[in-house]
């Protein structure tokens, strides 16, 4: 597209102030810490960088732990949603059963539920099965996953049924199919679905809360509230720190996804 | 080496009409069978049944004298190729074409005997690497062929595979295909919607319309004896010239279209019944160029298309449109009245109201070969 020198200068001036103004509150933590206590409460610009932040929220809290912990949950999560999401999109697409469109209609109804909803009955169960500070309390009840069952239905729509067609006539049962051609043919899709069900369960908030009351299997986004009330005096610097860490995960992975992304959106499909 | 039968064969989705009316046929063994007919005709769905890839609402289906209605396709010993070749596009060539074999457990070392046979037959040893968005049309199109030739099936199944080809390859791999099926013996059932793929390659060709059979038999008796008024004008390009007649028997004459008044013989008389409304068909090789001292009739033309070789004439008959083909370059203008001559012997008559033939035309352009 050509437009006028002008205006493409406005334009990206525009551009470069919302950039900066969505990214301050984010740059300013990076920068906060990285600054003494003193510099902070005094507001002013950093006269020293250091790394005692850094080594002070490691020392103080067990963050290595809520680190290890938001892995192994968020990973979990994230493989159980890309497995049932997954099978559970094939039967909609590929098996053909009486009222399977009712049923995915439904399916796709339970979207609206907002999890809050559903928040008291799934503590209810996982307290009635004992999960209670274990990773499958943490994990299970988010499985199933209506959004994640849509998204991989429309992209198995795309696959052509001749695709199935001739695997039948060359005798490859539905399961096979599914592994051999399915998986591999809407790679792209599920990176992106895996990129999501990872963020959304690192960053997630009220549930860990609710399910952990010790800090083995509690994850790093707890952690990170209870740097701000342990002390009567917050340390900001350390808290930022901390929150650097956690974001790290959340950009690599957005990195490292957006380059897999592009990489399967240009495989393209075959016509 | 296998063949077809059909018994009443019958489909309807969800009990509403038929897409398929009691159809009954046999396709012999080794023999190159066409199902050729328009779209919505049915004719896909009947090779889709063939494989197993659609239930049979009603009839009996028998490969190899064994009733497989209920057989799934896997078990049917055949092979299948798609319109759109249906590869799978995040595996290589070899893959692609050793896929069928893996699910069918053939052994490491006959995989690789089999792949190198068919790749070299078919010309694809350089391409094994490759997966199926770096080739070309031609060369999926030959792959999807490979897929279906190395599963060693005596039957296989193609359905519309060169109608995303463009012209000229379309007829190279129409005598590829051609060589194929006569090379492997295989039992070959055949759908398209252009007449020419089905004359050029058909052993046997069946006209399929709106879910029955139009008419069965080898391409020069499709074309000779149309066997009704549907088929005359499906089989042959450019299509049969087609008018309402009138006869009138006192006088010998037949006229049509209430413009062309044409000499009827005896026996032409004889053949048509008394009180039928008749509708005449004519090739468009069957009007020939007359001199104007010669000639039975003028015509107007209303469209010349000069190939070079052959001239096509379009002539404008009381709202039809005729067409002939004359060989050579013809200088006609437009709105020319151009000598031609008619002749009875050559009409094909039917019967308005069935469409069913009533006599052939008696001439057949025959190639100077010594009988």
């Amino acid at each position: 597209m050509t437009m006028p020198l002008g205006q493409k200068i406005t334009f990206y001036v525009l551009l470069i102030v919302s950039a900066l103004l969505i990214f301050a509150p984010t740059l300013m933590a990076f920068v906060m810490s990285f600054m003494s206590n003193k510099d902070i409460l005094t507001g002013s610009m950093p006269t020293s960088l250091t790394l005692d932040n850094y080594r002070q929220a490691f020392s103080t809290f067990p963050l290595m732990q809520y680190l290890i912990n938001s892995v192994v949950v968020s990973v979990l999560i994230m493989l159980g949603q890309l497995v049932l999401s997954s099978l559970a999109a094939y039967a909609f697409v590929f098996l053909e059963f009486k009222g399977r469109d009712i049923l995915f209609y439904i399916f796709i109804a339970t979207m609206m539920v907002p999890f809050e909803a559903s928040v008291i009955p799934n503590f209810h169960i996982i307290r009635d099965l004992g999960w209670i500070d274990s990773y499958a309390g943490l994990t299970v009840p988010f499985f199933a996953m209506a959004f994640g069952t849509f998204l991989l239905r429309q992209n198995f729509k795309t696959i052509p049924k001749e695709l199935r067609e001739a695997s039948l006539i060359a005798g490859m049962g539905d399961f096979k199919f599914y592994l051999t051609v399915v998986m591999p043919v809407a790679k792209t899709s599920l990176v992106t679905l895996g990129v999501y069900g990872f963020l959304t369960s690192w960053n997630m908030y009220l549930w860990p809360l609710l399910a952990t009351t010790n800090d083995n299997v509690r994850t790093v986004q707890i952690g990170l509230k209870q740097m701000q009330t342990q002390e009567q005096l917050n340390q900001w610097g350390v808290i930022m720190a901390g929150a650097v860490i956690v974001i790290i995960p959340t950009l690599l992975l957005l990195f490292l996804g957006q380059k897999k992304l592009q990489k399967g959106l240009t495989e393209g499909a075959l016509k | 080496m296998k063949n077809i039968e059909m018994t009443d064969i019958t489909k309807s989705y969800d009990k509403q009409k038929n897409v398929l009316n009691e159809i009954n046929l046999t396709i012999g063994e080794g023999e190159f069978f066409v199902l050729v007919g328009p779209s919505g005709s049915g004719k896909s769905t009947l090779l889709r049944m063939i494989a197993g890839l659609e239930d049979i609402t009603d009839g009996i289906m028998k490969i190899d004298d064994r009733v497989v209605n209920h057989l799934p396709p896997k078990d049917r010993d055949l092979s299948m190729v798609f319109q759109n070749y249906a590869l799978y596009p995040h595996m290589s060539v070899e893959q692609n074409i050793l896929f069928g074999l893996q699910a069918k457990k053939v052994g490491k070392e006959e995989q690789r005997r089999r792949l190198i046979e068919t790749t070299d037959m078919m010309g694809l040893g350089d391409y094994l690497k490759r997966k199926p968005r770096e080739l070309s049309g031609g060369q999926r199109q030959r792959v999807a062929l490979a897929r279906a030739v190395v599963s060693q099936a005596p039957v296989c199944l193609m359905d519309e595979p060169l109608s995303n080809l463009d012209a000229k390859l379309r007829a190279s791999m129409r005598v590829e295909i051609r060589r194929l099926q006569k090379r492997l013996g295989l039992t070959m059932v055949y759908v398209t919607h252009d007449q020419v793929e089905a004359m050029t390659m058909g052993d046997r060709i069946m006209v399929l319309h709106d879910g029955s059979i139009q008419q069965v038999g080898n391409p020069i008796e499709l074309y000779n004896e149309p066997a009704n008024l549907f088929v005359a004008s499906f089989i042959g390009s450019p299509k049969m010239n087609i008018g309402k007649a009138v006869l009138n028997r006192a006088e010998g004459r037949l006229i049509v279209e209430d413009e062309l008044n044409i000499n009827a013989s005896e026996s032409l008389m004889s053949d048509i019944p008394n009180d039928a409304s008749i509708t005449v068909g004519i090739r468009a090789e069957h009007l020939t160029y007359a001199t104007k001292e010669d000639a039975t009739h003028f015509m107007e033309a209303v469209n010349v298309e000069n190939l070079g070789n052959e001239t096509t004439i379009a002539f404008e008959l009381n709202n039809e449109i005729w067409t002939v083909k004359w060989p050579g370059q013809w200088e006609i203008e437009v709105g020319e009245m151009v000598p031609v001559k008619i002749s009875c012997e050559d009409l094909a008559i039917f019967d308005t109201g069935s469409g069913r033939l009533i006599r052939a035309a008696k001439r057949v352009s025959k190639g100077a070969v010594p009988v």
